[in-house]
């Protein structure tokens, strides 16, 4: 259904890889340009460790609110902490390097006395401390090296190591489109990102490998037509399901952007941009790679 | 023709049965399945569910110490912890050591986190004091303390006490303060603090008295206004005060009730939109096979929620995300299938041999993508932390269960339309 407006695909692999360096690029030069301060990559406190506290103060968290409580848990802690509204803009969200449980529990006390809470407003507290978040960076790390290189294992396997290694090129240029929305965004980098990340991977292999599977398919009835000319037609037999399939998917991650609470928005908004990300890359690049590696067309 | 309709109303019979399964539960004598509401039996409702905290210490180990001596010492903790808990009250709580040093508690429904937090970790370095502050005793001079009920006073009147049994090295040395500070009575200055971490648990007085003797025996009483709790948490202070390492938190999470409510109650929402809005897409492009794997959808959604109360999976927020996801790509293999069936069609095959020519050479990227992504939900499983492993154990059954529904319920019941004879193409979407 989306056939009707063919152009060439794998003719214009430039221009699409431009595209996504200049994406890329973009995130890169805001990492460098933007004042994170020491903190380069925005790391939440799940790597960098910390702790953050969710209250509802059943005020409207104006800017003279947190700046007022800001300045009070620097009395009480002597550690500055960075206080932000969130959810419908009565509830506010504190983060700061890694408190003591005493020194929490005087905030929370002394947030109770200023705004009459109970022991219910204090929705939310995590407090990671760096051993642990040294863990998590490294597990974090370590599972996407692993599913990487398992990934790029199964398709060789299952295709060739050319095809392989378009896919995973692919799969890298997702999750540093992602990465890249994330920092223009300045969202913090948690231990969500790499949940949706690694579902990006399998995502991303699942829609270039419907693509190889019917470039492998055409190309055994090829016979002697040139290996570009049966990719591109394999594209575009393939694109309407890429397509849809990305909107079935979209359905259900765009409701829990819109409803969903606050930890399944910053899982949502990621895995929409990866998805994206996933889409283009397996229509527009992973084909057409194959077809570079694969080098000078050659009699099937 | 006949057979076709009775087997096409049993797959539908099947999912409803799933449904009601999933709703009201159903007991076959010999197994009984639970719903899925149910808060003993049914799904499990994780921390962020329900509200309640996650607590990690960390044991201070000073010094060599053997790997041997190290899970020894641990599982003292882990008891000491344990006893802790239900004298805090949280019996329901579980605990758990990981790797070599570090133990986690999971306490759920807790009103105070920062007190268990406290509470928990406390070195408790007890110390017995007089009015001066002076130590007079140490935690290591007892040898056990006990709660109990029972007529101790001369009122002959039942009631809580704790009661302190001394090493026989520690009595003489507790008559003497007890001596002393009973002297004290008349400046109301007769009072032996017991403190933990410097903390006064409680300040018991010794009564005029003992002025002359001075408290001289192996057990102690400990009269108060006692409960059979705060009897039972002072005796636990002072008996197994002393934790084998000094711990440090290093990792603390907790969700009040009224957040926990909230995310079940919106992702629940969140999800029921999303399978009408991938039906309607579902039905709006693909016409009557998209009915077909809206069936197949309502299958895998019944399927996937027994299963979980079945196996007592417990649902974490992350969890629930990953079912969502999964049904969304749930729908995926069948996109696969009908685009292909489309195709065949156009290039004019019967309705019947397309359908049979698009499952067959879907399949390879059917099992391929699903393969690919199950790797990424394994590899989260096995080196994911926390939330991350409820996730990919969602994903994980969804991407299995998914397969078989999309694949074999889908296929079946697309053969049966062809067997009513339902050849129109218009109503497969070309």
């Amino acid at each position: 259904m989306y056939n009707k407006i063919k152009f060439d695909i794998v003719k214009r692999f430039n221009l699409f890889a431009i595209i996504s360096l200049v994406l890329i690029a973009v995130g890169l030069i805001s990492l460098i340009l933007l004042p994170f301060g020491v903190n380069l990559f925005n790391l939440d406190i799940e790597f960098a460790g910390g702790t953050s506290m969710n209250v509802a103060i059943h005020t409207q968290a104006t800017q003279e609110v947190t700046q007022s409580i800001s300045a009070k848990i620097k009395d009480l802690t002597g550690t500055s902490a960075t206080v932000q509204s969130t959810g419908d803009g009565t509830e506010i969200i504190i983060k700061s390097t890694e408190l003591t449980s005493e020194q929490r529990q005087s905030i929370f006390e002394a947030l109770k006395e200023e705004y009459s809470l109970t022991n219910e407003d204090l929705l939310k507290t995590d407090n990671v401390s760096s051993v642990v978040g040294q863990d998590f960076k490294r597990s974090a790390f370590l599972s996407c090296i692993i599913a990487a290189a398992l990934m790029l294992l199964y398709i060789t396997i299952r295709f060739e190591f050319k095809s392989g290694l378009s896919a995973v090129i692919c799969l890298i240029h997702d999750i540093l489109v992602m990465l890249s929305v994330y920092v223009i965004l300045q969202i913090p980098l948690n231990l969500t990102f790499v949940a949706a990340a690694l579902t990006i991977f399998g995502y991303s292999i699942n829609a270039s490998i419907i693509t190889f599977d019917r470039i492998r398919e055409n190309n055994k009835a090829a016979g002697r037509e040139a290996f570009e000319n049966v990719v591109e037609k394999s594209i575009w037999q393939t694109v309407s399901r890429s397509i849809n399939t990305t909107l079935t998917t979209l359905f259900t991650v765009i409701m829990l952007l819109i409803l969903g609470v606050q930890s399944l928005k910053d899982f949502a908004i990621p895995l929409m941009i990866g998805m994206l990300s996933g889409t283009y890359s397996s229509v527009f690049l992973a084909g057409p790679l194959w077809v570079k590696f694969k080098g000078k067309p050659k009699k099937a | 023709m006949t057979k076709s309709i009775i087997s096409f109303v049993a797959v539908l019979l099947i999912i409803l049965l799933l449904g009601y399964i999933a709703l009201y539960g159903l007991d076959l004598g010999f197994y009984e399945f639970s719903k899925i509401s149910d808060e003993e039996n049914g799904i499990r409702r994780g921390l962020d569910l329900v509200g309640g905290s996650t607590i990690t210490f960390e044991a201070q180990v000073e010094g060599d110490i053997s790997a041997e001596e190290l899970a020894k010492n641990m599982n003292v903790v882990k008891q000491i912890l344990t006893q802790r808990l239900t004298y805090l009250g949280y019996s329901e709580s579980l605990i758990y050591l990981v790797g070599d040093r570090r133990i986690t508690v999971e306490i759920p429904s807790i009103q105070d986190p920062e007190e268990a937090v406290q509470k928990l970790g406390s070195t408790a370095q007890l110390e017995f004091k007089d009015y001066d502050g002076n130590i007079v005793m140490v935690g290591s001079d007892i040898k056990k303390a006990t709660a109990a009920f029972g007529p101790i006073d001369s009122t002959n009147i039942s009631q809580n006490y704790v009661e302190i049994e001394l090493k026989t090295e520690a009595i003489k040395k507790f008559a003497e303060a007890t001596k002393a500070a009973a002297q004290r009575a008349a400046e109301g200055e007769n009072i032996i603090y017991i403190s933990l971490d410097g903390n006064n648990v409680s300040t018991p007085s010794v009564g005029a008295e003992f002025a002359e003797t001075g408290i001289n025996s192996e057990k102690i009483q400990i009269i108060g206004s006692f409960t059979a709790e705060s009897a039972g948490w002072l005796a636990n202070i002072i008996s197994s005060g002393q934790l084998p390492f000094s711990l440090r938190e290093i990792e603390m999470r907790s969700v009040g009730p009224v957040l926990g409510d909230r995310a079940l109650e919106t992702s629940l929402l969140a999800g029921m939109i999303g399978i009408i809005l991938v039906c309607i897409f579902m039905i709006v492009i693909y016409r009557l096979p998209g009915l077909v794997a809206d069936f197949a959808l309502l299958f895998y959604i019944t399927l996937v929620l027994v299963l979980l109360s079945a196996f007592k999976v417990n649902l974490s927020l992350p969890g629930i995300a990953g079912i969502i996801l999964s049904i969304g790509m749930a729908v995926d293999a069948n996109v696969v299938i009908f685009e292909r069936i489309r195709e065949e069609l156009r290039n004019g095959k019967t309705i019947k041999s397309a359908i049979s020519a698009g499952f067959n050479r879907a399949f390879t990227a059917v099992l391929d993508s699903n393969v690919t992504t199950f790797i990424a939900a394994l590899v989260l499983y096995i080196f994911g932390t926390g939330q991350i492993v409820g996730f990919a154990i969602t994903l994980g059954i969804g991407i299995i269960v998914s397969m078989f529904t999309a694949v074999t319920v889908t296929h079946f019941l697309l053969n049966r339309l062809v067997d009513f004879k339902i050849t129109n193409t218009k109503l497969y979407g070309i």
